[in-house]
Parts: structure tokens; C-alpha cells; sequence
């Protein structure tokens, strides 16, 4: 038991490793250098010495990398070019801010969309899941950014109840940043609960079809107790690691929501590096999402553990 | 007969589909049982034999619905009732116990759990007395140490303790009718034997009735007191156990209990022509009409009815006439002196030694099959016979070269080499070696007409295409008695018997010399699977070539073989002449699975000679069998691999004991060891 | 294939995605025939008119004729997203089924790293590539098919074990066929209905990342008609006048609907209900 855990920690230690190598890699692989591309056709004479040295481009790439990955393991992720400023403190109020986000719609989202999406699979095919159903395909294909401005119309143009876009610096006070965070969390929530409550659905759908759940009818359970102790345990198993990619996937759904709201979060500043070509930041703020995603994968993983008998006794 | 516990009357149910046609499953069944009676139902694949069973219960598949006609239990009309009581009942006064209980064990909950929920419901009891109760249960089903079991999970179990889980879970209920939906299929010989004798003594120390559904008439004999035989949706026969399968009176019955290969009377079963009609179809005439050897012009005209004959009923105009002779076809094999194949001490291991256990001198595993060693001459059938583990289709996928050996030689005709896999093998020597699949189902592509399933050998091996291709498709087909229209057809479209003739097809268009047969009719209804031994035993006598014949089941293996090796844990225990094999003296392990056996005769009870523990991997050393075997001798048996001791000719028994004390009547076994049973209990 | 057609549009899901599908095809092939106006033209003295008869749609900013734009932005949007959705699903579903037939360590070390590549955060990924390689079809194809495909080489992996295990192939292996053969002629007919119905459903997402990434910035690039720059560029103006965010919203939502419903559809058809639901 204790070795499964270890070795999906590992697993997760690997990807880490293998994402940020690759991002590494990404940049080398580009036509000149970091700084090259930054100053454009300015890139010469003394300024491009300056930021070579600045940014140590004289050393060997392996050298380098070991450098970037000790640094971001310790909170350092070098220094940004266009800010001229040490990339954590760009990042500290806006990682804050993003998490706030994520972090509500998340509690908000996951529960809900599981609790839907077992009402759906149970009342298969009735009115109640078609038309969830049906309003989760509609929530699922209509880009973010459409339902984020078809919101900002009703609850911020017409009604004025939310301020449209985010005017506050990044590191405003908590109780200043709630009310901006209503309308993104809502989009953000409304794609994470269709995903998530499509696949809950589909795997309580699953195990309702399964002998022993025939057998508990015939044992005679009733149905509100086969549901809780024998269809949620056994459909939560393969729904988790889809949720945690879903969750993953969506979470790159945060870059969109928060550009149309002009949330100052780490989604618009890696968008404005972008437009900068401020490659350092861009690395940065990936490797940081990257180790988001692969954390809630792990804890889906565990999670999948702790439900399931079967992969605890087992390696698998 | 006093007040029946359970009474079914003219029930008729099935699907409907678009369009408002109505697909009958059940076509008009009338049934009864007494409290404490135990009646069987039997039928092939598609008769509605579960149907009927669930339908007990009030319980219908999704998408079905009764047509009409009601089924009382205790008095009261199932169908009648709320849901909320039907469910009181269920898994209280009626209670299931399924045919995987593998698969009807929640995962996620804990063995002592499934069964207090159980106990929640149907008794009144409080916590601390649940929990007394659950372990009771457990030892009552007789499991080892059960206040342990309690607190495993289903997937901790092996297949035969689910099953015993199973019915403690059935009888938390105080059940007064229990219902077994195939409750030892696909469990081996002596595990489905323990669990039957154990329902036998259950029933009557509970004094519980029981329904009982198999498509197993041994099965059947040993526990009903009465038969209830189902064909199309209808009850074909249906009356006290011993007139059913003594006396059949419906000609359906009298062909299936032919159709039965016997332990006793080796040869071929008589085979039954056609299949049944398609499920939900609409009836004008008898049902069995198209396949009866005695059918007359009246029977198609009107669909008969029920009529009681002494204790019996049948449905049959004609049950009067006297029947068909359906007379067993002995083999005449032709077996040439030449060799077809050779295996010499044979080991094969799944495990490789992995690149630490080199490191670090780790022992090797012990291989799953060790020693193996037999010679197959032309035209020669080589029966394997052996429990699931017995490494008997480990030894067939060998030779296919689908995996490799880890010692000894494979060799084929005059010696060439087999020893290496698929891959390196040239086309020649694999169009020798060919292999027919237990399951036509899934071994048939589905996406290929039957005309590119026979292609695909025609063309790898002798090149052929097109016409030519065609042509010899079409031979092929009538070679196993299948129109050549099929040719253009999907397996799919095809019968379960059907399909396993497209099988046997495909493996002769290589014109193989030696035919690997894994459990090829296993999947097979007994009337279906009579005659696709029959094609076999012909297409031999065509060909010439040799058979390794795999199955779990000794009496098919009987019917079709020369000579016959028992295995067990991947190791020979006996070999030799099928004659031999099957009569004293018998190794141990032999001995135990032919005791296991049942016959469709209710006056023949199986012989429990060893405990039906199931190993997981062989012993290191000594006699693959030393764990279980109820004739051991001592420490010899653990350590020491056992010597070869021929018999007669031919025939060889790796044992430690001599001849003479093997030929010894075995000593009159009881039932069960009281000894070992009391620990149990009472642990 | 005609028989799958029609028991698709007597669904009433796939003849809602078929019209929708089809409609949006159709319009963006046309464009040049349907559109009233040309879409890049500059009109100072009809800047941000309502609805009316000449332009049906209102015009934007810049005085364009909002219902020309609206016929042509779909044309980019479409051909880069049906591109990278068959290199999609060539590679990851060639991948998928060779991984699933061969099996072994081979399979085991690849989906470790195939699940490695699926917890990168893709967008972010692309994000990084355009800001190396500045954005544009030869960037945008490649990667989106790249990071798809290998979404579509897990489903389509797990599809094919499935088949793999069944007796029909270890009867090919056991006849002495050649891997090509065998994934060729046994593996490919029996996963060809997953990778239709997959390749629709990629091709519904990539749509929606695709006018993402436009509404960003980082996809079509000005003066081109495009429904998500068209909305990132009129959104500023939103109050006064939504048609110019109304419609390409509309149209777009319309065309992923119509793609998802088909593919719903299609996948109902062929029976493989479920196998779509556990899609990544």
C-alpha cells in the first residue's frame, strides 16, 4: 500500500521532470536565444550582451536547465525581461488571484457536477437527464468566451450587478477581488460541471447495468440505498482520472475566462509575456500550471486508491 | 400436494418492439412448487430458462414485460405487489443466488458488509447481533475461517468461496425459496461438485425450497426432485426427476439426454439436426417441430399443449410414439505408425527472470508447465484434461509457438524443430500446426464476410486468390455442411454452432497435420456440441490429421480421444490409452476429478475425494499434487518428484505408490470429512 | 455507408447536426458567392449601423458589413481545424492501434509517456510554440494535431487492446501473419467506426480551441474575417452595439453544436455509445 502510493508520486515527480524538460527544450529549440527573440531587431551591440549575461546564455543548456529546475523548486523562476524584475514577484498576488478562481469554481463545479450527473445516469433517458444532458452539451461546445460575453451582457451591461472587467491591480484585498470573481467563476464552473457530470453520468449509467447491482435489487435494497453505497463508489473509480483530466484540460480554460474579464491573474500575464515574447515568464507560469495539473491528477489517483479494494492490494 | 409455495400460472412475457409487435420470451409457462421441494429447470441457450427463475422474484430484465398470466409466491401475486414490497420480499422470503458471484459482489464493499446489509433488511437484529450472525452464515456456507472472510473483499476470494459467499448472503433472510441461476458454471469439476453436495445437505437442513437453473442435466440430477424442461419459451416436459431423465417423453428430451457424452459409454453422442426457433419469433406450430425425428403432419398445424402423462407432463401430439433409435457412433480412428509430433520434457514459464532476480541469484519460479512429455502419431487424437490452471491450453498455445518454451524440445513429423515462436517460424511449418478456439464468437473477425475468413489461410499458405480462392472456400464449407451461400455472409449472422464450423473450416483450409482443439465446444449447447464432435471425428478420418484435444470436460474428452493426459498444475499425472485412463488403476488427482463427475443419471452420486482448495501457482518441488491429494504418504510426496510407473501399455501414472496400491478399490469416502468440516464450523 | 447516413438523420440529434454541419460547410465554401459585401471593406460612413435591409447584420467599426464577415469568418476557423483533426486522428489513431496490437513493455513505456503528454496543459503549450514560432496555420495545424492525437491515441488504444485480446487476432498471430496484416486487415475494420466518430468529436474541440485562441490573438490575424477575433474586437463595444458580437457567437456555437450532435449521432449508430462518453 504504501509502495502504490510512493510510486504514484513517483510517476507524478517524472511528468513534472518530463514537462519542464520539454518546455526547456521548446525554447532551445527556437532559432537564436531568449534574447534574440525579445529584441528583435534589436538585438545587438551591448544591450544583447547585457541580457545574455543577465540571463547566463553563455553557459551550456544542460548547465542551464539544472539551474532553472533547482531555482523553480526552491520559488525562484529567474527574471523577467520585459518587467525587469524577479519573475516570483510578478507571479505572487497573481497566483493568489488565479487560485482563488480555480479554487472556487472547483468546490463549486466537482460536488455539483457529480451529484447532476448521478441524477442523470439514474433517471436515464427521462425529461430530468435529457434536458441536463442536453444543457451540459450546450455548456460544453459554446467556446468560454462567448458565454463569458453573453453573461457580461445580462449581469453587467443590462443588470449592473457585477462590475464586466477587473480594473483593480493584481494585489488588491480578498473582499475588493470577490465581487469580480462571480461572473468568471460561473463560466468557469459551467464547463467544468458539464464535462464532469457527462462522464459521471456515463459511468453511473455503467453500473447500473452491472450484476451486482441486478443482485442488490434482488436482495431486495431499495433503490436510494443501492444508489449511494453500491453505484456511487463503483462509478466514482473510472470517473476520477477523467475528472482530474477534464479538470487538467479546463484548467487552460482559466487563460480565456480571465483575458475576458481582465482578471489580473497568472492567465493574462502569461498572455501579455506572450505579446512581449518575454519567454522566461511564459516558461515560468507553464511549468507552474503544469505542476497544478499533474497535482490533481495524483489526487485523483489516490483518490481512485483509497475507493478502490481491488488496486489497493494489487500493484497494478 | 399441500399449498404450493410458489405457483406460476400461464405466464407469458417479452419484449416489445417498434412498432408494437410483441417478442415473446416466455410463451404461456404454468409451474408449481412445494415448500422444500427443489425443482430444476433446464434448457439451452435462448429456452428462458432464467427468465422464467427471475420472473419468480418479479423481476424482469429491462425492456421486457409481462404479456400475461401471474406468478404467486406465498400467496401473493408478484407482479401485483408495489415495488416497495416486492422488495421486502426479495432477498428476504425469496433470494438469489447468481450465476457469477464474481461479478454480483459489490467491489467496493467488504464480504461481512454485502451480507449485514442483507440482515438489515430482512431481520431484526441489532448491531452486535448482525455481526455474530454474519460470521455464523459464513461458517455455515462452510468458508474458513469466516470471521477472517468478513472482512475481505469479493475480488480476495476465489471463485468457489464468492460462491459460498453467495448463499450465505441468500440465507441471511431466513429464505423459505432460494433461486440458483447456474450457481457452478464455470467453476472446475470438483468445486461445482463441493457446492452442489453442500446445496444438497443446505436444503435439507434449512429445509428451504429451491429452484435450480441449468443447461446441465448432471447438474440437475444430482439436486432436483423434480425437472421442469424449457424449450423455445415453453415448458417442453416437465415431472419428477428420475421419470424425466429415465423415462423421457418429449422427443426434445430424449435427444438432449442423447446428446450427452457419458463417462460410461465412450463413442460419439447421437447429434440433434437444426437449432431451436429464434427468441421472440411467433410460434404457429410445436416448437420443436423442425428437429424432431418423429414430427407428423399434425404437428405443425396447432401448438400443443401440456398434457399430463402419470406424474409427468409433456407437450408433445405424439408422445405415445415410440422413439428414434439415436445409437452412439464409435471412432474408428486411423492411426499410422508415423510420428505427427513429439514433445520431450517440455517447461514453459510466464515469468521471465527479470534483469534484479539475475542480479541478485533470486530463485527461479517454479514453471507453470514442467515435464511434459508425449508423442502424437498421424491421425492420432491426444485428449488434455485438466482443471482451469492445469496448464493444458498453456501446453496447445506452445505448440501454436504463441509462447515460448523454456526447456525441452517440440518437434514435428520426422523432427523438425517447433521450439521456436510464431515469428520465426516459415510458412510450411506453420501451415502444419493449426488451431481451432474455444469461442467461435470471438474468434471469428466480425468485420470479415466468412468468404476473407477462409481466404486469409488460402492465400498466406498455398497462394491462392480470387476464383480459385472461391472455389476452394466453397469445398470448405461443404466440407463442414455449410451452404456456400455463407461465403458472402458476417459471422454475425451466424448460429453459435454455425460459427465453430467456419472455425473448424478455417484451420483445415491449411490442411494442417496436427489440429490444436482448445475447448472448442465448450461454448456449445450439448445437442449443438454432439455434432461438431461428430465433424471432427470425420474431417480425421478425411485428412489424417493428428489432435491434441483440450477440455475440462471428461467425458467429451472420452468421446473423442486415442489416448488422454490428465494435468494438473502444469505437470502429466496420468497418460495413456483412453480405455486405461478411464478405468482403475487411476492416479489420485484422476481419481478425484472422475469422483466429480455428474452424470444425468439421479441415482449416481459424485465421490469428494479431495478438498476443492484452488492453487494458484505449482508446489517447488515433489508431486504437483501433494496439497490436495487424499492418498498421500508424506514428506516423499513434498519433496520428491514423483517416478514414472507404467501400468500397461502405454499407460503411466507419476506417483509414489506401486501399482498394486493404486488398483486398490479406493476406501468408501464420506461426503465431506466430518473432521475438517467441524473446524470450520466451528471456527 | 448510406444505411449509416440515414439511421444518422432519423435520429433527431443527428439530423439537427447534419443540417447544422452541413449548412456551415456549404456557407463557407460559397462565401464568395453568398456574402453581399466584400469583408475586408472599409466603409467611414457606415460605421457600427444597426440591423437594416442593406446590411442585414449591422456593421462593425470599421463600417464593415457584419453578415459578409460572418459567411466568411468560419472559411480559416474550418480548414485549419478539419486539417489538424485528420492529422489528429492519422497519427494518434495509427499510434493507438499499433501500441494497442503490439502491447508488451513496448505499450507500457509509451503510455507512460503518451499519459505524460496528457497532463501537459496543452493551450498553455501552444501558447509557448506561438510565441516561439508566431502564429499561423503552419504552427497552429501541427501542434493542435500533435496534442490531440495523442488524446485520440489513448481512446483508440484502449479500444484496441480490447480487440487484440479477442481469440481473432491471436488466430492471425497463430497463422503466421505479419504485424502489418494484422493491423491492417483484422485491427483497422473493427476500430474504423471509433475513429470516425472520434475524429468528429476532436474536430468539434479543436474548433472551440481554435476561435479561442483567435479571440486571444494568437489565431486569425486581422484584417481576416474570423468569429473569434471578430468577437475579441467588437466585444469593447458591447452595450451599444451587441449585433457585431451576436452573430459570429451564434455561428460558431451553431457549427461546434452541429459537429458534436453529428458525432453523437454517428457514434450512436454504430453502437458505440459508450466508448464516446469516456473520451479524454
Amino acid at each position: 500500500m504504501p509502495s502504490l502510493i510512493l510510486r504514484r508520486i513517483g510517476f507524478a515527480a517524472f511528468t513534472i521532470a518530463f514537462v519542464s524538460m520539454i518546455m526547456f527544450a521548446a525554447v532551445e529549440a527556437l532559432p537564436g536565444n531568449v534574447c534574440t527573440s525579445f529584441l528583435q531587431r534589436f538585438a545587438q551591440g551591448p544591450r544583447l550582451e547585457r541580457c545574455i549575461e543577465q540571463q547566463g546564455l553563455d553557459r551550456p543548456a544542460l548547465v542551464r536547465y539544472g539551474e532553472w529546475v533547482s531555482g523553480a523548486v526552491q520559488g525562484d523562476f529567474g527574471y523577467s525581461l520585459k518587467k525587469r524584475k524577479p519573475i516570483n514577484e510578478l507571479i505572487r498576488e497573481r497566483f493568489r488571484n488565479t487560485a482563488l478562481l480555480g479554487g472556487i469554481a472547483a468546490l463549486i463545479a466537482i460536488p455539483l457536477a457529480i451529484f447532476l450527473g448521478i441524477v442523470a445516469g439514474v433517471r436515464r433517458d427521462r425529461p430530468l437527464d435529457l434536458s441536463l444532458s442536453g444543457a451540459a452539451m450546450l455548456a460544453m461546445t459554446i467556446p468560454e468566451f462567448v458565454t463569458a460575453t453573453a453573461l457580461i451582457y445580462v449581469f453587467a451591461i443590462t443588470l449592473q450587478w457585477f462590475p464586466a472587467v477587473t480594473i483593480l491591480p493584481p494585489n488588491a484585498g480578498l473582499m475588493q477581488m470577490l465581487p469580480n470573481i462571480v461572473l468568471p467563476v460561473l463560466v468557469l464552473s459551467a464547463v467544468l460541471i458539464a464535462h464532469i457530470m457527462r462522464m459521471m453520468r456515463a459511468s453511473v449509467i455503467d453500473v447500473m447495468t452491472s450484476d451486482y447491482v441486478q443482485m442488490a435489487r434482488l436482495k431486495g435494497v431499495p433503490e436510494r440505498q443501492i444508489i449511494r453505497k453500491h453505484v456511487v463508489p463503483n462509478a466514482m473509480i473510472p470517473a476520477l482520472n477523467v475528472i482530474a483530466l477534464t479538470i487538467a484540460w479546463l484548467l487552460a480554460g482559466v487563460v480565456v475566462v480571465e483575458k475576458v474579464f481582465n482578471y489580473p491573474g497568472l492567465g493574462t500575464l502569461m498572455i501579455q509575456a506572450i505579446f512581449d515574447r518575454d519567454l522566461p515568464l511564459v516558461q515560468a507560469i507553464a511549468l507552474i500550471f503544469s505542476v497544478i495539473y499533474v497535482g490533481v491528477n495524483l489526487l485523483a489517483d489516490l483518490a481512485a486508491l483509497a475507493l478502490d479494494p481491488r488496486l489497493r492490494r494489487k500493484g497494478h | 400436494m399441500t399449498k404450493p409455495l410458489i405457483k406460476i400460472e400461464d405466464l407469458s412475457l417479452g419484449f416489445t418492439a417498434k412498432g408494437g409487435r410483441q417478442g415473446p420470451i416466455l410463451r404461456g409457462v404454468s409451474l408449481e412448487l412445494a415448500a422444500g421441494e427443489t425443482l430444476g429447470i433446464v434448457g439451452e441457450s435462448g429456452s428462458g430458462k432464467s427468465t422464467v427463475a427471475l420472473a419468480m422474484m418479479g423481476y424482469l430484465k429491462s425492456g421486457l414485460s409481462v404479456f400475461g398470466g401471474r406468478v404467486v409466491f406465498d400467496g401473493r401475486d408478484m407482479f401485483a405487489l408495489s415495488e416497495k414490497d416486492r422488495a421486502r420480499l426479495r432477498g428476504g422470503a425469496i433470494a438469489l443466488i447468481p450465476q457469477n458471484a464474481g461479478q454480483a459482489l459489490t467491489p467496493t464493499l467488504r464480504i461481512g458488509q454485502q451480507i449485514d446489509e442483507a440482515l438489515r433488511l430482512h431481520a431484526d437484529l441489532n448491531a452486535a447481533q448482525r455481526a455474530d450472525r454474519v460470521v455464523e452464515l459464513l461458517a455455515r456456507v462452510r468458508l474458513p475461517s469466516p470471521a477472517d472472510m468478513a472482512q475481505r473483499y469479493p475480488h480476495e476470494l476465489s471463485g468457489g468461496q464468492q460462491q459460498r459467499a453467495a448463499v450465505a448472503m441468500a440465507l441471511a433472510g431466513n429464505a423459505k425459496a432460494l433461486l440458483l441461476d447456474e450457481p457452478t458454471t464455470g467453476l472446475d469439476v470438483t468445486t461445482q461438485a463441493h457446492i452442489l453436495e453442500f446445496l444438497r445437505t443446505l436444503a435439507r437442513e434449512v429445509g428451504v425450497a429451491m429452484i435450480y437453473v441449468s443447461h446441465d442435466m448432471g447438474v440437475i440430477a444430482r439436486v432436483a426432485d423434480r425437472v421442469a424442461v424449457m424449450y423455445a419459451g415453453q415448458l417442453a416436459e416437465e415431472g419428477p426427476t428420475r421419470d424425466v431423465l429415465r423415462a423421457p417423453k418429449h422427443p426434445y428430451t430424449r435427444g438432449l439426454l442423447a446428446s450427452i457424452p457419458r463417462l460410461e459409454e465412450p463413442g460419439l453422442p447421437a447429434s440433434m439436426p437444426g437449432t431451436p426457433p429464434a427468441v421472440g419469433s411467433e410460434l404457429t406450430g410445436c416448437a420443436f417441430a423442425d428437429r424432431c425425428p418423429i414430427v407428423q403432419g399434425d404437428c405443425r398445424s396447432a401448438v400443443p399443449d401440456l398434457v399430463r402423462m402419470n406424474a409427468s407432463q409433456v407437450r408433445c401430439l405424439h408422445a405415445d410414439m415410440p422413439d428414434m433409435p439415436r445409437p452412439r457412433t464409435h471412432r474408428e480412428p486411423d492411426i499410422q505408425t508415423t510420428l505427427a509430433l513429439a514433445l520431450s520434457d517440455v517447461a514453459i514459464s510466464y515469468t521471465k527472470p527479470g534483469l534484479l532476480d539475475r542480479l541478485f541469484k533470486r530463485p527461479v519460479k517454479t514453471p507453470t508447465v514442467e515435464r511434459v512429455d508425449f508423442a502424437l502419431k498421424k491421425g492420432e487424437t491426444l485428449g488434455l484434461v485438466g482443471e482451469s490452471g492445469s496448464g493444458k491450453s498453456t501446453i496447445l498455445r506452445a505448440v501454436a509457438g504463441l509462447v515460448g518454451t523454456q526447456a525441452g524440445s517440440v518437434t514435428l513429423g520426422k523432427g523438425e524443430s517447433l521450439s521456436m515462436p510464431v515469428s520465426r517460424r516459415d510458412r510450411e511449418t506453420l501451415r502444419r500446426v493449426q488451431m481451432i478456439f474455444q469461442n467461435a464468437d470471438a474468434s471469428l473477425n466480425p468485420r470479415q464476410t466468412i468468404a476473407e475468413i477462409l481466404g486469409a489461410p488460402l492465400r498466406l499458405y498455398h497462394g491462392m486468390k480470387g476464383a480459385e480462392a472461391q472455389a476452394r472456400a466453397e469445398e470448405l464449407l461443404e466440407a463442414v455442411r455449410l451452404p456456400a451461400r455463407y461465403l458472402s455472409r458476417f459471422p454475425g449472422q451466424l448460429s453459435g454452432g454455425e460459427k465453430q464450423r467456419v472455425g473448424v473450416a478455417r484451420a483445415f483450409a491449411a490442411n494442417p497435420e496436427v489440429t490444436l482443439c482448445d475447448e472448442v465446444t465448450s461454448a456449445l449447447d450439448v445437442s449443438v456440441q454432439a455434432a461438431a464432435l461428430a465433424l471432427l471425428t470425420r474431417l480425421q478420418r478425411e485428412n489424417g490429421s493428428s489432435y491434441i484435444f483440450v477440455s475440462h470436460d471428461l467425458a467429451v474428452v472420452r468421446a473423442v480421444s486415442d489416448r488422454v493426459a490428465v494435468l494438473y498444475q502444469g505437470r502429466v499425472c496420468e497418460i495413456g490409452p483412453a480405455a486405461a485412463v478411464y478405468a482403475p488403476p487411476y492416479h489420485p488427482y484422476t481419481q478425484t476429478l472422475m469422483g466429480a463427475v455428474l452424470e444425468p443419471d439421479p441415482d449416481v452420486a459424485p465421490k469428494l475425494l479431495a478438498d476443492d482448495v484452488t492453487e494458484k501457482s505449482p508446489p517447488a518441488s515433489g508431486c504437483p499434487f501433494q496439497r490436495r491429494c487424499p492418498r498421500r504418504i508424506g514428506k516423499v510426496c513434498d519433496t520428491i518428484v514423483p517416478p514414472e510407473r507404467e501400468m500397461a501399455d502405454g499407460h503411466v501414472i507419476h506417483c509414489h505408490l506401486d501399482a498394486e496400491t493404486l488398483d486398490e478399490k479406493p476406501q468408501k469416502v464420506p461426503q465431506m470429512q466430518p473432521r475438517k468440516l467441524a473446524e470450520m464450523v466451528g471456527g | 455507408m448510406l444505411a449509416l447516413i440515414q439511421n444518422v438523420a432519423a435520429r433527431p440529434s443527428g439530423a439537427i447536426g447534419l443540417t447544422l454541419t452541413l449548412c456551415h460547410v456549404l456557407m463557407a465554401v460559397l462565401a464568395p458567392w453568398l456574402a453581399p459585401y466584400d469583408p475586408t471593406m472599409q466603409n467611414a460612413d457606415a460605421i457600427l449601423l444597426a440591423p437594416s435591409s442593406t446590411h442585414w447584420m449591422g456593421t462593425d467599426t470599421l463600417g464593415r458589413d457584419v453578415f459578409s464577415r460572418v459567411i466568411y469568418g468560419g472559411r480559416l476557423a474550418i480548414a485549419v481545424t478539419f486539417a489538424a483533426a485528420v492529422v489528429a486522428t492519422l497519427w494518434g489513431g495509427f499510434a493507438g492501434i499499433f501500441f494497442g496490437t503490439v502491447g508488451g513493455r513496448v505499450d507500457e513505456y509509451a503510455m507512460r509517456i503518451v499519459d505524460a503528454f496528457l497532463s501537459v496543459p496543452w493551450l498553455l503549450f501552444l501558447l509557448l510554440i506561438i510565441s516561439i514560432g508566431g502564429a499561423g496555420p503552419v504552427t497552429i495545424i501541427p501542434t493542435l494535431g500533435f496534442f490531440y492525437g495523442v488524446a485520440v491515441l489513448r481512446v483508440v488504444r484502449g479500444a484496441a487492446m480490447q480487440v487484440a485480446a479477442r481469440d481473432f487476432i491471436t488466430a492471425a498471430k497463430a497463422r503466421g501473419e505479419k504485424l502489418w496484416p494484422i493491423i491492417t486487415r483484422e485491427m483497422f475494420p473493427n476500430l474504423s467506426d471509433i475513429l470516425l466518430v472520434e475524429g468528429a468529436m476532436r474536430w468539434s474541440w479543436m474548433l472551440l480551441a481554435f476561435s479561442s485562441l483567435s479571440f486571444l490573438g494568437f489565431g486569425a490575424t486581422p484584417p481576416t474575417p474570423d468569429w473569434g477575433l471578430m468577437v475579441a474586437q467588437e466585444r469593447g463595444l458591447l452595450s451599444t452595439a451587441p449585433w457585431g458580437v451576436f452573430w459570429p457567437c451564434l455561428a460558431l456555437s451553431s457549427l461546434i453544436i452541429g459537429i458534436n450532435l453529428l458525432a453523437d449521432a454517428v457514434g450512436k449508430a454504430l453502437g458505440l455509445d459508450r466508448a464516446t462518453a469516456i473520451a479524454v
